[in-house]
């Protein structure tokens, strides 16, 4: 990371994408679109650790581990959502939330 | 002493009979269910006779007194300490009298049964219902306290309301049991909050420890007072109430005429011989009490008795359903019983109303249920109740003739037959205690011979009818019960009845008061002479006289309009202006702000449903608003 950038940019950036993952959670239908959307939020939250890792505590290591961390859990929940996705795709010949409703009401 | 563990068998057998006929009687073939309630009640009928003869001849004496013997007794409900309700046997000697009256009639009753009610769909329900009668009415009389009695008391109601709604596939006598058991049960409210009442004073339901001279219920100061009466005499007089309605009382009598529509046995058993003294047995069950503490309640009484014999034997004159006329009769004959109760004193020859009273029970239950049997044997021949359709049939019916004739000649009170010594001992105490209610008694026992020999002129003289088939004598299984029964008719007065049964367990010597038997026994006659008069062959008389007495008459004959008032009351005033209207306020207050609450949820939760989406993106987008909401809030203004 060049020392040259200050923190807000990288702060910027991460609400960015924050925001982006939010409002493609919550507004798109298809399911591997808010799969990806989260994947945006976990993303952002990435950025801000190494971020904040670099610029507080420039020796220690404990931002990375977070990252890694995330990456990690966010590819078993990628598995297992997009397992989920498959299934439904199966029973239901769609990816709609919203035509995924048989035991609403 | 000896040793009565025995009697507990004459309580259990009839159960045990009931149940199993009640569970098996189907299967059973034939005769077969009737045989077997016979046998068991043959059995009953010898240990009540056994028990009473030990009881009676030195088993029960202590030093000249009969004590109050209790062989079997086990708490049923142990509330607390203080209050626990028993059950158990308690004999002495009204119980022992009334085990012998109820095993012999009902005996006589199975066996009759037999014939009578041969063939009849439901023979074995018939036997199932009348031992489970007979064990309920065993149980009350050998009841030891006010609570047992008055469980048995309820059975006791509750078997005579299937038996008289035995053909219910007549609307007559399915009305007639709901009116027998909603009277009743009426009646016994007053029974129960008296015991409730009485319990409250003396904390105690034993017939034992309520009616010992130094026990709480006797000493008792009679609590405190409401409406000129103490809480003791409030609760005697609610008590005896329960008993009003199951004797068939002024003016709770209404349901008995109605009761006939039952089968005739049934008619002898429990409406005649058995059930309707059971008032008569509470009160003098709890006699001392009444006596000692609540005398206004005995002053009531005696009046009650009174006017309730003189009512009925006016209605029994102009009846001509014979089943009814004998019903009022009964109605009468209980009054005396009461009466006597009610001008009974206490303790040796003052106790004469209290012994006579017994007396006129056991023979009552005798010639009563000879008359309903004969009656019966009458209709079974002649298939009709009414005394129009009867005449002449002393050709066809000898045994049954001259038994119903022992019966009507019992009951108007000559001698040397049962009922001329009890109710010469009644008129005796009557006489002494209050001669305006010794008069209305004399009045009622020349009614009495009157109707029962209008009654018997009609059916057994006179022309003969045009009947359907020559009517034949009924079988020996019927006649030999009538032959028993007058048999007792005749001899019970032998008994040394006062030597027996008194108001305090101690015997006494009873003579009879020829000034007072002369002139019963001559109006007596007088009445006799008149129904001969009038109904020994075809004449105008009774009918001249009915159209000079036409008010008068028509008023007999309407039974002085006592259903009309009670109609009146319940469904003019009652039903009218406090039923109708309650139900209204439930139907519509209670009920409408129930169903309105339940609406107003219902709809308010059919708005408010479309908020729980299931869509968690909408979720997500009200959480995040939310957060940002708070987020902004907190940087910018707090």
């Amino acid at each position: 990371m060049n020392p040259g950038i200050p923190l807000e940019f990288y702060l910027i950036l991460a609400s960015a994408m924050f925001f982006i993952g939010v409002y493609g959670f919550l507004t798109r239908r298809n399911l591997i679109t808010i799969l990806m959307s989260v994947e945006l939020i976990l993303n952002s939250v990435n950025i801000n650790f190494l971020a904040f890792n670099r610029y507080l505590f420039p020796g220690k290591l404990d931002g990375h581990f977070f990252s890694l961390f995330v990456i990690a859990v966010a590819a078993a929940e990628a598995a297992v959502a997009i397992a989920i996705i498959i299934n439904i795709y199966r029973r239901f010949t769609t990816i709609n939330v919203e035509d995924v409703n048989s035991l609403k009401y | 002493m000896a040793d009565f563990g025995y009697t507990i068998w004459i309580l259990i057998l009839p159960l045990v009979t009931f149940v199993i006929l009640g569970l098996f009687g189907m299967k059973l073939k034939g005769r077969m269910a009737g045989l077997t309630g016979t046998a068991s009640l043959a059995v009953i009928t010898a240990l009540s006779y056994t028990a009473a003869i030990s009881y009676f001849t030195g088993g029960g004496l202590v030093d000249g007194v009969y004590q109050k013997i209790i062989p079997f007794n086990s708490v049923w409900l142990n509330l607390t300490d203080q209050l626990h309700i028993d059950i158990g046997l308690l004999l002495d000697p009204i119980s022992v009298m009334m085990l012998v009256v109820i095993s012999t009639v009902s005996f006589m009753v199975h066996i009759y049964s037999l014939g009578y009610m041969k063939g009849e769909k439901g023979f074995e329900r018939y036997y199932a219902f009348l031992s489970l009668f007979t064990f309920a009415m065993l149980g009350l009389v050998l009841a030891t306290n006010l609570f047992q009695m008055y469980i048995f008391w309820e059975l006791v109601g509750v078997s005579s309301y299937l038996l008289i709604g035995f053909y219910y596939d007549r609307p007559s006598a399915v009305a007639a049991s709901k009116k027998a058991f909603i009277v009743t049960r009426f009646a016994d409210m007053g029974f129960l909050v008296g015991i409730l009442l009485l319990s409250f004073t003396t904390k105690t339901f034993d017939f034992v420890s309520l009616t010992s001279l130094d026990g709480p219920a006797i000493t008792s100061t009679g609590g405190a007072v409401f409406l000129g009466m103490s809480l003791m005499t409030w609760s005697m007089l609610l008590i005896f109430i329960g008993g009003a309605g199951k004797s068939a009382m002024f003016p709770l009598h209404i349901w008995l005429p109605d009761a006939m529509e039952g089968p005739t046995p049934v008619s002898a058993l429990i409406h005649a011989a058995t059930m309707v003294v059971a008032g008569v047995y509470l009160v003098a069950r709890l006699f001392p009490v009444y006596y000692f503490t609540a005398p206004e309640a005995l002053h009531i009484i005696a009046w009650v008795g009174a006017l309730s014999s003189l009512l009925a034997a006016i209605i029994a004159t102009t009846q001509t359903d014979i089943k009814r006329v004998l019903a009022y009769s009964t109605i009468s004959q209980i009054g005396y019983m009461i009466f006597a109760l009610g001008v009974s004193g206490y303790g040796d020859h003052e106790g004469l109303g209290f012994m006579a009273s017994n007396w006129h029970l056991f023979n009552h239950a005798m010639f009563k249920a000879l008359l309903f049997l004969g009656a019966g044997s009458v209709i079974h021949a002649v298939h009709s109740n009414y005394m129009t359709d009867m005449g002449g049939l002393r050709k066809y019916l000898p045994v049954t003739n001259i038994t119903f004739l022992i019966a009507c000649l019992t009951i108007a009170g000559l001698p040397p037959l049962s009922g001329f010594f009890s109710k010469d001992e009644i008129l005796t105490a009557a006489f002494h205690h209050d001669k305006i209610l010794f008069a209305i008694e004399y009045a009622v026992a020349g009614l009495t011979a009157f109707y029962m020999f209008r009654l018997y002129f009609s059916i057994f003289h006179g022309v003969d009818r045009h009947y359907h088939h020559t009517p034949h004598e009924s079988p020996a299984v019927m006649t030999i019960p009538l032959m028993v029964l007058a048999f007792g008719s005749v001899f019970a007065g032998f008994l040394p009845f006062s030597k027996l049964v008194t108001s305090d367990g101690v015997p006494f010597e009873s003579h009879i008061e020829w000034s007072i038997a002369i002139p019963s026994i001559l109006i007596g006659l007088a009445g006799i002479i008149v129904a001969w008069v009038m109904y020994k062959k075809e004449n105008p008389i009774p009918d001249r006289l009915a159209s000079t007495f036409r008010l008068s008459y028509k008023w007999a004959y309407n039974k002085f309009y006592f259903d009309e008032m009670y109609i009146f009351v319940t469904k003019k005033v009652i039903f009218k202006h406090i039923s109708h209207p309650v139900a209204w306020f439930d139907r519509h207050v209670v009920d409408g702000t129930m169903n309105g609450i339940a609406w107003v949820t219902q709809s308010v939760s059919s708005m408010i449903k479309g908020f729980q989406s299931g869509q968690l993106q909408k979720y997500g987008y009200v959480f995040v608003t939310g957060a940002v909401a708070l987020a902004l809030l907190f940087i910018y203004i707090l």
